[in-house]
């Protein structure tokens, strides 16, 4: 039973693992709200200064669904706080439509923010710090830039995260939400570019939207946020 | 058979086996010592059932789901091909767009044929022949006939087809769970299809559907006549037993709530939606 390997680049598989195992699947059912085995190594969100972490007082997302779930918490806090500001600062020239969709969106990430922080309980880390010291608010090219780069970055970091999750119903949460935030994507680029919805540099030639790992999307992130966030326990299967 | 041996010799290449077993060694030793006692001629279903365990849902299953995938991706591509290539159809300015979101369909049913075929399956075949985009069942005169001579229409039917792939999707994530590399790959076809339904939603609102916005509201249906099966159930207010309007003392109302989440379709919801469109 040795690996099968093949490089068909047109298919979806990169890698057949025997039947394509993920590893921790199977056996660790963690759900969003029981007592579970993965909860136990992530108790709250400050414990621990990993020492892989250069940062000591980095908030440590915790592991297992429990850190992929605070992950996701982290990007719908720092979305959630830059559309707030987006309708109390309102740039010039804005139209009653766009104050109308980015209401929208604005209710949405508090939505999304409030639900992760509710369905986490003690294992939610705390409210982040953000930094938009590099956004002009009065630009509606700058808020558009932005929030297309919030939108986008959403939509990678949940793809990239489904995989990271054991549970069914925490998956199922995380696609409930990605759509949205595709959806949010798609209506951002259009009011940018007309037909921009999905272009090349977020649609590969596959059809296939942008997938980041949890690394790449906190060094993009990282930007906006005062505080540190250790994601090293998180899974990486 | 000696199941123990056969055990061991899988741990030389997968030290995890037990792991995906049971996650303790000495169940799985005594499970061994049970199966010892087990009439010979069983041995082969026991561990079948024990890696199915250990290996999760198997290729046929995940083929399974990919064919029903493929078959509503035929469905877009299909339909996006016909739209495009219709003269006087789609108006100069959302050319463009409508073109993308076709390459994209049609890109999507070759990476799920290629996909099936490495994993063993066969991926179903279907052609513009074995579609009825009226909805007419194969009369070619159902309640959409007028679909590729107006435009609304058109934009109509893509914009149901685009929120049902939406959840046609969603509802087969778990299917995919344990398979890392294909549940990817449905996810970043998932969310593409997020962006088709929020353009052609958007468009449809600059044309006239004032309430129709990019995101669903309640299960409004956007105006669009015999499509309430599309969005039965995306009214949900409430996730995993959370109560999201007004949650945590904050001003989210019902419509914002429903339209924070998408909800996901069984495989028997989207066949029965799809099904006048095929014959």
């Amino acid at each position: 039973m040795e690996n099968i390997k093949k490089n068909n680049e047109d298919s979806l598989l990169e890698e057949i693992e025997l039947s394509n195992v993920s590893r921790r699947k199977f056996l660790r059912f963690s759900s969003l709200f029981g007592v579970s085995v993965i909860a136990v190594g992530s108790i709250g969100g400050l414990t621990g200064c990993d020492k892989d972490d250069d940062d000591p007082m980095a908030i440590n997302l915790g592991s297992g669904d429990t850190g992929v779930l605070n992950y996701a918490y982290a990007l719908e806090q720092l979305e959630a706080a830059f559309y707030t500001q987006v309708i109390t600062s309102q740039y010039s020239g804005i139209t009653a439509a766009e104050v109308s969709y980015l209401t929208d969106i604005r209710d949405h990430e508090i939505a999304h923010r409030e639900f992760f922080k509710t369905a986490l309980g003690a294992n939610a880390i705390p409210a982040l710090q953000v930094d938009f010291s590099t956004v002009n608010f009065g630009s509606r090219a700058s808020v558009l830039g932005t929030a297309r780069a919030f939108e986008d970055l959403g939509v990678s970091a949940y793809n990239g995260a489904g995989k990271l999750l054991t549970d069914v119903n925490n998956l199922l949460i995380a696609g409930k939400i990605v759509s949205v935030e595709a959806r949010h994507a798609a209506l951002i680029r259009e009011l940018i570019t007309p037909n921009s919805f999905g272009a090349s540099d977020v649609v590969d030639s596959n059809g296939l939207d942008v997938v980041r790992t949890p690394s790449e999307v906190l060094a993009i992130a990282g930007t906006y946020l005062k505080s540190a966030l250790n994601a090293s326990n998180l899974p990486t299967s | 058979m000696n199941l123990y041996n056969v055990i061991k010799e899988i741990e030389k290449v997968d030290p995890e086996v037990y792991e995906r077993l049971d996650g303790r060694r000495g169940a799985l030793k005594s499970f061994s010592h049970i199966a010892g006692r087990v009439a010979a001629v069983s041995l082969p279903f026991l561990m079948g059932s024990m890696f199915k365990k250990a290996y999760g849902q198997t290729s046929t299953q995940i083929v399974g789901v990919l064919n029903f995938a493929l078959t509503l991706e035929y469905l877009e591509s299909e339909f996006y091909k016909k739209g495009v290539s219709t003269a006087g159809l789609i108006p100069a300015a959302d050319l463009p767009g409508i073109t993308v979101v076709r390459d994209h369909e049609v890109a999507h049913v070759a990476i799920l044929r290629a996909t099936i075929i490495q994993l063993g399956g066969t991926p179903v075949t279907l052609t513009q022949a074995s579609f009825d985009f009226t909805a007419g069942n194969g009369s070619m005169n159902g309640p959409y006939s007028t679909v590729f001579t107006s435009y609304d229409t058109f934009l109509a039917v893509a914009q149901a087809f685009e929120d049902t792939g939406v959840r046609a999707y969603k509802g087969q994530a778990g299917n995919l769970i344990s398979n890392n590399d294909v549940l990817t790959a449905a996810l970043r076809i998932h969310s593409v299809e997020g962006r088709h339904a929020a353009y052609v939603r958007y468009i449809r609102q600059k044309r006239g559907a004032t309430n129709n916005k990019p995101w669903i509201t309640g299960n409004d249906a956007g105006g669009i006549p015999g499509v309430a099966a599309v969005y039965a159930g995306e009214e949900a207010t409430t996730q995993a037993g959370v109560v999201i309007t007004n949650i945590n003392g904050m001003s989210i109302s019902a419509n914002a709530a429903s339209e924070a989440f998408d909800e996901p379709l069984t495989q028997a919801q989207v066949t029965a939606i799809v099904d006048p469109f095929i014959i």
